[in-house]
């Protein structure tokens, strides 16, 4: 092993800190490797939805019928629904990538460099802008092979895919800040569940208006997975809706900043570097 | 910093919320260029040394400074002065060795046209040449520790950590380490601050050897001087019949201090030298105790540990309390100045 190779004077030849920027794209780097060796990490989370798309879209097609339902195609109504569970889905594999990290000690690896942690945070959820692209796309496809159309036309599709992508970060950084917190991966893949319910208690199968239960509806009205919801759902059903797109945007948002923020508060006692 | 020391401990102490001082009270100096081994079994306070004294666990009282940097206060200047391998090479399964590097480069500050060449040649000095573009889950333990190795020295620091960081490798790879380590000290005039809990390898490598034990230092010198400190050799006997090592021990106390293992065999310090074998030997023929195995053992630092600590090294201490994994601001904290 004793190869004889000069490295320099031995001193330390870290020369300037690099910029906020470059960290970023470093830690993002890396996490886009991980994402794209990992098939299994991308495949299974993207299938699951799709499979509840085609099993609700046949059964629950009669829903149409109901007086004032907001269109004809259920699967209209119902391709909202993956773009969120795949959304979550990104969650728990962002959070569990990064409390992988705490637990093997790479953390500790990285807290000896002078990475700064809000690089590390952004940097992390490059993995989750690369599943949530790829998702997307994905289910964007499907939803069009399978008789779902943009009253919103092209533009709107293209928003979808954005829209959906802002979401997966949100949940992503959701995810991230479960494994700060927590600091192992089964205790982030043991909140998935409850996650899942706030997808269950929203207007993922009926427009709220629709729901007749009145303590369903009122807990899907303060569910902001509704919001979420409706604003993909606005795009492929009734075109451009300012309301519907502002609050699902804004929600995604507001998740994605408090999660940041959070995250890293958590970050600084997690990383323990003085 | 050249004439003050390398690493500088007073009075440090680590608590943990449920459980003992894990590091109760430690003073240690370590010179610049020197090799200092802490030498100590699962659980004595190694690694939760190590993790304050690279800034990863604050202490809870005490002062520690690191080339010449407070590690509570200085914390960035620390770290810009130190590489460190800590326990179980932390490296990242789906990465290649090269890919690590590279990474490590860039958040080092390695500027961009640099950072090629230095990976190449960090890759050739621990022989992962040929490896470096294979995902590091397919690495053998030793190839782990190199790469581990060689990703702490990415910014050239003047101090290395290295925390047991021989553990669990096969003698070859074990060797290797050590000449690498070696020569990162004796050639580059890097200060190592080493932790191991092999008695060989302390002895081999350490110019100085701390032993720690439940949180404290019980001995601190040269292998040669704690050797000294024993200073003569002693002999174990076993005997046949297990059942007859009360009469072994009564017959051999009169040749000096005397310790038994519980399992029948009796080991009795000679301070005359091992000249005196023959007459142990005589005693036990004219008793007509027989005599299973009869051992001379020179001193080493195992019975350093066992005199000092009143056990041996091996298998003590498991279970105590450690670092946390992932190192965390876990337990009291308090600044004691």
């Amino acid at each position: 092993m004793a190869v004889d190779v000069a490295l320099g004077p031995i001193a330390a030849q870290r020369s300037t800190a690099p910029g906020v920027v470059e960290q970023t794209l470093a830690v993002a780097h890396r996490a886009v490797i991980r994402t794209l060796r990992q098939r299994a990490l991308l495949i299974f989370p993207m299938i699951f939805p799709l499979i509840l798309f085609a099993i609700n879209g046949s059964a629950l097609s009669a829903a149409t019928h109901i007086p004032r339902f907001p269109t004809s195609n259920y699967r209209d109504f119902l391709i909202a629904m993956p773009f969120i569970q795949g959304a979550m889905f990104v969650s728990i594999s962002a959070g569990v990538d990064l409390a992988r990290d705490i637990e093997s000690g790479f953390m500790n690896r990285l807290a000896l460099t002078p990475l700064r942690s809000e690089a590390m945070l952004v940097g992390q959820l490059g993995g989750a802008l690369v599943i949530g692209v790829i998702q997307a796309i994905v289910y964007l496809l499907v939803g069009v092979a399978t008789g779902v159309t943009f009253a919103s036309g092209v533009g709107g599709a293209i928003l979808v895919i954005g829209i959906s992508i802002l979401i997966a970060f949100a949940f992503a950084s959701l995810g991230e800040l479960l494994a700060l917190r927590f600091g192992t991966g089964e205790a982030v893949q043991s909140i998935f569940p409850l996650l899942f319910v706030t997808l269950f208690l929203s207007s993922s199968s009926l427009p709220r208006n629709l729901i007749k239960a009145d303590w369903f509806r009122e807990v899907a009205t303060y569910n902001p997975v509704s919001y979420l919801l409706e604003s993909l759902r606005s795009l492929v059903i009734t075109g451009w809706n300012a309301q519907a797109l502002e609050l699902g945007i804004g929600f995604a948002v507001a998740l994605l900043v408090i999660t940041v923020a959070l995250s890293q508060r958590v970050m600084k006692s997690r990383l323990a570097r003085l | 910093m050249s004439g003050n020391p390398a690493i500088e401990v007073e009075k440090l102490v680590r608590e943990f919320r449920k459980g003992p001082r894990a590091v109760d009270g430690i003073d240690l100096t370590v010179s610049p260029g020197e090799i200092y081994g802490f030498l100590g079994p699962n659980g004595a306070g190694k690694s939760t040394t190590v993790l304050m004294l690279t800034t990863l666990l604050p202490p809870t009282s005490g002062r520690a400074s690191v080339g010449g940097f407070d590690v509570v206060r200085q914390g960035a200047e620390v770290r810009a002065s130190i590489g460190a391998a800590l326990q179980e090479a932390a490296l990242d399964a789906i990465l290649t060795g090269r890919e690590h590097l590279m990474l490590q480069t860039t958040l080092q500050g390695i500027p961009k046209a640099e950072r090629g060449r230095q990976t190449d040649a960090l890759l050739e000095r621990v022989g992962l040449t040929e490896a470096a573009d294979r995902r590091v889950g397919g690495y053998s333990g030793g190839m782990k520790r190199r790469l581990d190795l060689a990703l702490a020295l990415v910014h050239r620091p003047p101090i290395l950590f290295l925390d047991e960081p021989t553990t669990g490798l096969d003698p070859q790879s074990r060797s290797a380490l050590w000449e690498e380590v070696a020569r990162l000290a004796h050639d580059e005039g890097i200060t190592v601050f080493l932790t191991t809990q092999y008695l060989e390898e302390a002895d081999a490598l350490a110019d100085r050897v701390g032993i720690i034990d439940r949180g404290r230092i019980v001995a601190e010198g040269t292998p040669a001087e704690l050797k000294a400190e024993i200073g003569s050799p002693s002999v174990e006997v076993t005997p046949v019949d297990l059942d007859a090592s009360d009469r072994l021990a009564q017959l051999l106390d009169r040749f000096g201090e005397l310790r038994r293992n519980g399992r029948g065999n009796v080991t009795v310090q000679l301070p005359g030298g091992e000249a005196q074998l023959a007459e142990v030997v005589r005693a036990l023929d004219q008793a007509g105790l027989h005599v299973e195995l009869l051992q001379l053992h020179q001193p080493s630092l195992d019975d350093v540990f066992l005199a000092k600590t009143g056990h041996k090294l091996e298998g003590a201490g498991e279970g105590e309390a450690e670092a946390p994994a992932g190192g965390g601001r876990r337990g009291r904290r308090r600044r004691g100045r």
